[in-house]
């Protein structure tokens, strides 16, 4: 059913959850809406279902449970919730266009809240599109959503917490030929040293604790690791059959049945771009973030930003930036007073920086290196069309401005993925290229639709558009 | 290049301009190429790819003789072009189709064809009733009642054209500036100088291409082009594996398997937007012609903006107060692509017009004006 | 490539790919059946008909499309695995000839 909604939040990861929550609990009337299945986004994934698991509990730890707490509230609050929905396009009136079962629909929001969180920052290595490879958050999804572990040879290839967290996973769930190849750059480590100090204030600490915590429980357990490795190439030909790397300033190989590879992950910018809103180039975390203000609204009028998909922060302060935009709407709407919004807000933005201690030490231990960010000339940047590396650089060495005449000189981000996998190094090689800022460079037009509808959805969809001009 | 003199000064990169720098470079003149940056508005990438003739220019026969040169330029242009660049710019020539759903529209049809031939043009147009076209096209939908066809309609991806333009003038060692738009021209001791973001550009001779843009310039050089934007919308598919060989007025098939919907015409000032209503109506004509399109998934809706004259031919002409600026605009950049190339380039390059463009100066705009 | 953790848990249906039955478990999409199934290639790239298999298994990177029940490209990481659901390789781009309509 149509209709005006005083909010509409997309995705139901902590962020959208609370703010979701926040929203209804405080008298809004609320749409939530996420393309799976189930409540949860990523990080909690299928929390609902596992909460009562304690062999995968145990597996997933304390901090994938907080999620069953937030979803129950999510259920209680009021919010009418609609999953297996993708929103496709979002007006520039809010009007917020969705699919769900082959059919179109088109909610009016007075405000919208985009809590569509990150995605994994693309791996553009040699052989990365062969069967078997997958992201280690992939590969995590398939253990919370299914139980799922891999069998046979696994080769983890990456750095950043994620890599060290699901790598101890796969060591609790008796993963048991397992290697893994941390990639982070040791040259990192004096230029992050500084950060240590803040980074054990607040709730700082907890993180540095777990990723110690981590790490030495993978020594326990006697997991091969390998760090310092550079130069990741797969091989095989119907699937993945071997990786090759560098290490100590020589080679090394083996033979593997899946590759999981991790650098870390990004904000998922789809939405906020299609919308036309401002984004800004976060070096310190490598990626673009859309420009917010403390409310978490964007450049665009009624459109928040909560959570990851406004620069990365984690689960937890995730949450409570969903919470610190629900409260500016309950304000605008009249439904909270500004005393009440301004106390409430200070609680919530204590709460959120004190999780966010740790973060500027992460991310410099974690840069990724240049061959992640700007891969050598063979390497297949987009996917979906087959672009290389090498044909973006002869493109910018004829003087083709940027990532937009790129993509229409060869194609890369025009595939089905619509450029989320390319664009990132798109910009960066063509950045590298020019020595321009990746500001400067920009990125592409985000286009809609944002997820598939067909030609006669479409064309269905006119009656849905009444008035509309 | 900044410093040095160059021959001819293309203003604009877009097909006009790329072309017309194109075909003056293989004529002999030193040629630069001033193109905007990465996010301008560029009518190419909107653009639906067909050199589209069956009724272009009836009732206007210099506007359906200068079109239909271009169409029959077209073969050995797009050759010329794939040789010299080794890009494959996707040109097919399967004829084109216009279909009918109602009688009326077949009679619309017909007087197009028998006009067509009273003003002398160099085009054959067949009328297929249903028949004719299930023969041909069996999976049209039932509502199509025939159409109308010509051999002599052709269809080429617009981005790779653009691109082996703007390769081709670099491989012939031409120049090409992106970023450098241009604030303002100027004629100074014999020269034209560009004032762009790179600095200023020199050149003996000048041709304004840009577009929208021109509408500022021209007069700075003693020309005019009034020139409005006119959006037009299209839908963009996935790849399909071939399905539909010829050529439609308002759904193609690229040579990569994407279907092209369109096109919209709308009055929306610079705006590139799009709107879910005008993407309907543009998919349901599509599933009318072809109902298994419903299924196949969309991938983009795409607006851009066609440069339109206040009667839709274009307008070529050379500056009287300063001879040697010349001025280029057309919203049919694809379809005369051939003739800027092979026949208005090289003329330029000379320091003329070609005679088959005299009658498009822009003071037929100004006629009585005082 | 893949197995159960609990190795007790019971399935819930059974689907085919390319002929072939394949028992999945409660809250399976079609994309961890396949999987557990060890069924590698999802699809063939239209662009070279390379083999591809899911990358993200969250709908972001549309590389674990196949055909659900008649319905070519479909992202299978996002659809949930019911019985009887006929599924095949995508092979290529979307195919419109000869196909019941």
């Amino acid at each position: 059913m149509n209709g005006r909604w005083d909010a509409v939040v997309i995705g139901t990861g902590p962020a959208g959850m609370a703010a979701a929550a926040t929203l209804a609990e405080g008298g809004a009337r609320t749409l939530v809406v996420d393309e799976q299945p189930e409540v949860g986004g990523q990080i909690y994934r299928a929390i609902e279902r596992n909460r009562g698991n304690d062999a995968l509990g145990r597996i997933l730890g304390a901090d994938y449970l907080r999620g069953a707490p937030l979803a129950g509230r999510l259920r209680a609050s009021g919010a009418e919730i609609r999953l297996a929905t993708l929103v496709w396009r979002i007006d520039e009136d809010r009007g917020v266009w969705m699919r769900r079962d082959g059919s179109v629909e088109r909610a009016e929001a007075r405000n919208v809240v985009i809590a569509t969180g990150a995605m994994e920052r693309p791996v553009p290595v040699p052989g990365w599109t062969l069967p078997g490879v997958m992201t280690i958050g992939a590969l995590q999804i398939l253990l919370k959503s299914s139980g799922l572990i891999p069998s046979g040879r696994l080769v983890l290839a990456g750095s950043g917490p994620l890599f060290y967290l699901f790598s101890r996973q796969c060591v609790e769930a008796g993963v048991s030929e397992l290697t893994l190849l941390d990639t982070a750059d040791g040259r990192h480590l004096p230029g992050a040293l500084p950060l240590l100090p803040k980074a054990l204030t607040g709730q700082g600490w907890r993180y540095l604790l777990k990723g110690a915590g981590l790490l030495a429980g993978l020594r326990r357990a006697g997991v091969t690791l390998y760090r310092g490795v550079s130069g990741i190439t797969l091989e095989g030909s119907e699937h993945v059959a071997g990786i090759r790397f560098t290490h100590r300033g020589g080679t090394g190989s083996l033979a593997c049945d899946t590759v999981g590879l991790h650098e870390g992950v990004i904000p998922h910018q789809q939405m906020t771009r299609s919308l036309g809103c401002v984004h800004d180039y976060e070096p310190a975390q490598q990626s673009f973030h859309p420009r917010r203000d403390a409310w978490g609204l964007s450049s665009r009028p009624g459109i928040f930003v909560a959570g990851d998909a406004g620069g990365i922060v984690g689960a937890q302060a995730s949450a409570h930036e969903g919470t610190i935009a629900a409260l500016a709407i309950l304000h605008a709407l009249g439904r909270l007073s500004q005393e009440e919004r301004e106390r409430r807000f200070a609680a919530e933005a204590r709460a959120r920086r004190a999780h966010l201690a740790a973060r500027p030490f992460i991310d410099r231990l974690y840069t990724p290196r240049d061959e992640v960010l700007v891969p050598a000339d063979a390497t297949m940047i987009c996917r979906c069309e087959t672009v290389a590396a090498r044909e973006l650089r002869r493109l910018a060495g004829h003087g083709v401005p940027g990532p937009n005449q790129a993509k229409a000189f060869l194609r890369c981000g025009m595939g089905p993925c619509q450029g989320r996998l390319c664009g990132p190094t798109v910009t960066s090689i063509f950045a590298r290229e020019t020595g321009d800022t990746p500001d400067a460079t920009g990125y592409y037009r985000i286009r809609s639709p944002l997820k598939p509808v067909t030609v006669g959805e479409l064309a269905g969809s006119g009656k849905e558009t009444g008035s509309h001009p | 290049m900044p410093g040095a003199t160059h021959d001819l000064i293309v203003v604009g990169g877009g097909l006009i301009g790329s072309a017309i720098a194109w075909g003056a470079g293989r004529a002999g003149a030193d040629v630069a190429l001033l193109d905007e940056g990465d996010v301008a508005h560029r009518a190419a990438r909107g653009n639906f790819g067909l050199i589209w003739l069956q009724g272009k220019g009836v009732g206007a026969p210099a506007y359906m003789r200068w079109s239909l040169q271009a169409g029959h330029l077209w073969e050995t242009f797009a050759a010329a072009l794939v040789d010299e660049t080794g890009i494959d710019i996707g040109w097919r020539r399967p004829g084109g189709l216009q279909f009918c759903f109602s009688d009326e529209e077949m009679d619309g049809r017909r007087r197009v064809a028998e006009q067509t031939r009273t003003d002398g043009g160099d085009i054959a147009i067949e009328l297929w009733d249903r028949a004719d076209v299930l023969d041909r096209v069996p999976e049209v939908g039932p509502e199509v009642v025939g159409a109308s066809y010509s051999p002599l309609d052709s269809h080429v991806s617009p981005l790779y054209l653009l691109r082996a333009l703007q390769e081709g003038l670099q491989a012939g060692g031409g120049t090409y500036l992106s970023g450098a738009g241009v604030a303002a021209l100027r004629a100074e001791a014999g020269l034209f100088v560009a004032e762009t973001a790179r600095g200023p550009v020199r050149g003996r001779r000048i041709v304004i291409a840009a577009g929208l843009g021109a509408a500022d310039l021209a007069p700075q050089l003693g020309l005019s082009i009034p020139v409005r934007p006119e959006r037009g919308q299209i839908v963009v598919t996935e790849r399909v594996k071939p399905f539909f060989a010829y050529v439609g007025s308002g759904v193609r098939q690229t040579a990569e398997g994407s279907f092209l919907i369109g096109s919209s015409h709308e009055e929306a000032g610079f705006s590139e937007g799009t709107d879910v209503a005008t993407a309907a109506r543009l998919c349901a004509s599509a599933v009318r012609t072809f109902p298994r399109l419903a299924e196949v998934n969309v991938v983009r809706l795409w607006g851009s903006l066609r440069v339109m004259t206040p009667d839709g031919k274009p307008i070529y002409e050379e500056s009287q107060t300063h001879p040697g600026a010349f001025a280029a605009t057309c919203h049919s950049g694809v379809t005369l692509c051939s003739a800027h190339a092979l026949v208005l380039g090289p003329a330029i390059a000379d320091g003329v017009l070609p005679e088959a463009v005299a009658s498009f100066r822009s003071d037929r705009f100004h006629v009585q004006a005082h | 490539m893949f197995r159960r953790i609990e190795a007790s848990a019971g399935t819930a249906g059974t689907l085919t790919f390319e002929e072939r039955p394949v028992a999945f478990r409660a809250g399976d999409n079609v994309a961890a059946a396949l999987l557990a199934a060890g069924i590698a290639r999802f699809r063939d790239s239209p662009v070279d008909a390379a083999p591809r298999a899911p990358y993200c298994m969250m709908g972001v990177c549309f590389e674990c499309l196949v055909e659900i029940d008649g319905r070519q490209n479909q992202q299978a990481c996002l659809i949930p695995a019911r019985t009887g659901m006929v599924i095949r390789r995508q092979r290529g781009a979307r195919d419109l000839a000869d196909r019941a309509p």
